[in-house]
């Protein structure tokens, strides 16, 4: 079912038109109202008004994650805090988290693409949808909930966490729909296993699932174990959250981009340049209606690539194909960002550490694990366990204050994790995605 | 009436207490006594040497992790009750032991204890005035 056919399949040309008109009035609203905005256009030479068409989008500067963080927390909202009506935040690269804002009208917005993006997945009223996305500053829950709301279905609330509840609650309410991470749907299908519940015994028919990469194996195998089929949703709070793009149940091949809201470009991260249609590269995005929180030209440093050709289920906007990797050396584990820089923030706040460390993500099953090894020097080192466990649990106890996952923390003796000369290797991804 | 403990971190990897006392044999360096504390996850080396100062220098060229540290050495009868008589000592006075190990003399009449305090000085005091004899450096190291 298309949720909203009038938009979501709009010809190209009209699309094109729309979006035009929707870019103008963006580009003005963030160079009259947000002074950064407009330092970083007059030092490029842009005005709103050299805005004619799309290709002029081109002209405009990128935004990154590090503007971002130079005008934290609000910097960069067109709107007084009196519009905006909710913020949430997801990683920063150091110790500050990025922060989004919401109008009123951007809530409504996100709804609307979110229950576009449920019914991608053939999710209607009178489904019965088990929300398991974390509720909190992270976007995944309240963002599914309010679409899963405004598409008319039944939402339990659930979250992340207790997951042998998590199962009762699926059979005993007859949950249709799983919205989760890949990892905790398999998770979820595990701990079924250790409890001797058969997918049989759940009414799970579709399940969602985003906020980290996964492998067509994994697809399969979750739909394997839970007896559903297993669609993909990507979204980045930077953008709205989830709901920028999804992948339609008739083909379960590429995202569609609701691209009346969110403007794709693919770029080379090297040089910038913008890539034709169909080549690799990094995704960047430009929100056409947001109010409080837009943003131009936003490098996501996914990589991806667009495919413009016609789907079978009728919807006219351009569809990206699952993300295969990164620009920079962000992790995502267990569905949370993880950037090691952050990790580093953390170690440099504790005297005598030094820094040199190495992080080694491992899957263990269905669940991601990540070690952080440390060395000890001889400011840290003391001759009593206690001690020595003291530290390790400090280390650990910050690191989950500021990323929210825990980590396994390993001292090791001095100089043994390599020194490299040029760009240090700070990651070790053993994960098979 | 204290004496010398170098502590050395390992890491929970083989090999590592081999390097550690090839680099000591190769200067020379003879071990009075040693304990190893293991957790899941690294050891830490503790031992008293025939030569502190060199032993320090030559493990931290190693790339070693090194402490210095100070802690008292008791001299019991190698006899039933021995230890225990020092433990019941410590625990009227309530002074908390960290850390202990313990060896034979050679004459075989004598066993030595070694104890990590959290205050040494309030410890030989108690030893002392309980009549428990401690043994200074000099005399650990001639053992």
């Amino acid at each position: 079912m298309i949720w909203n056919e009038e938009f979501e399949t709009l010809p190209r040309e009209q699309l094109e038109i729309l979006q035009i008109k929707r870019l103008k009035d963006l580009v003005e609203r963030v160079y009259y109202r947000v002074k950064p905005y407009r330092e970083k256009m007059d030092a490029a030479g842009i005005k709103p008004e050299h805005i004619k068409s799309l290709a002029d989008l081109q002209k405009l500067p990128f935004t990154t994650k590090d503007f971002l963080r130079d005008n934290y927390p609000f910097g960069l909202f067109t709107l007084p805090l009196d519009q905006v009506v909710r913020v949430h935040a997801s990683s920063g690269t150091t110790g500050k988290p990025t922060v989004v804002g919401y109008t009123k009208r951007d809530i409504e917005t996100w709804a609307e693409v979110m229950a576009r993006a449920l019914a991608c997945g053939s999710v209607q009223r009178g489904d019965v949808v088990h929300n398991a996305y974390g509720y909190g500053l992270f976007t995944g829950g309240l963002g599914a909930h309010y679409g899963a709301e405004r598409l008319g279905a039944t939402v339990i609330p659930i979250s992340g966490g207790q997951t042998k509840r998590q199962i009762m609650i699926m059979q005993d309410f007859g949950s249709t729909v799983l919205l989760s991470t890949p990892s905790y749907a398999l998770n979820i299908a595990e701990t079924m296993a250790d409890m001797g519940v058969d997918a049989s015994r759940l009414s799970l028919r579709v399940g969602i699932f985003g906020a980290e990469p996964w492998s067509e194996n994994m697809r399969e195998e979750v739909e394997k174990k839970l007896g559903l089929k297993a669609i993909d949703i990507y979204g980045l709070s930077e953008i709205i959250g989830p709901g920028v793009s999804m992948e339609c149940i008739e083909a379960q091949h590429g995202m569609h981009i609701f691209e009346d809201h969110f403007m794709p470009e693919i770029i080379d991260p090297d040089t910038g340049e913008v890539l034709p249609m169909g080549e690799k590269g990094e995704l960047v995005f430009t929100t056409l209606t947001k109010q409080a929180f837009p943003l131009i030209r936003y490098r996501t440093k996914d990589i991806t690539r667009l495919i413009a050709e016609p789907c079978v289920c009728g919807r006219t906007f351009v569809r990206m194909e699952k993300i295969t990797g990164r620009t920079d050396d962000m992790l995502i584990i267990r569905g949370v960002n993880v950037f090691p820089t952050q990790v580093e923030h953390v170690l440099m706040g504790i005297e005598g550490v030094e820094p040199h460390y190495l992080i080694i993500v491992n899957r263990e099953g269905s669940m991601d694990t990540m070690e952080v090894q440390v060395e000890v020097s001889e400011q840290l080192f003391s001759d009593e366990v206690k001690n020595l466990e003291k530290l390790s649990k400090r280390i650990q106890t910050e690191i989950k204050d500021l990323i929210g996952s825990t980590c396994k923390i390993t001292l090791v003796e001095p100089k043994t994790i390599q020194r490299s000369e040029g760009k240090a290797k700070r990651v070790i991804d053993n994960r098979n995605i | 009436m204290k004496v010398d403990q170098i502590a050395v971190f390992l890491e929970n990897k083989s090999g590592r207490l081999a390097a550690i006392t090839k680099a000591l044999s190769d200067n020379n360096i003879n071990i009075r006594a040693l304990s190893v504390a293991d957790t899941a996850d690294f050891g830490i080396l503790r031992l008293i040497v025939d030569d502190t100062e060199k032993a320090t220098r030559v493990l931290k060229e190693e790339g070693f992790t090194v402490g210095k540290g100070v802690v008292i050495a008791v001299e019991v009868a190698d006899r039933p009750g021995g230890l225990s008589r020092v433990l019941a000592v410590l625990h009227e006075a309530e002074i908390n032991v960290e850390y202990m190990y313990a060896f034979v003399e050679k004459s075989g009449e004598n066993a030595v204890l070694i104890f990590r305090f959290d205050d040494p000085d309030m410890a030989i005091t108690i030893l002392l005035n309980a009549g428990i004899k401690i043994l200074t450096g000099e005399e650990v190291r001639s053992i």
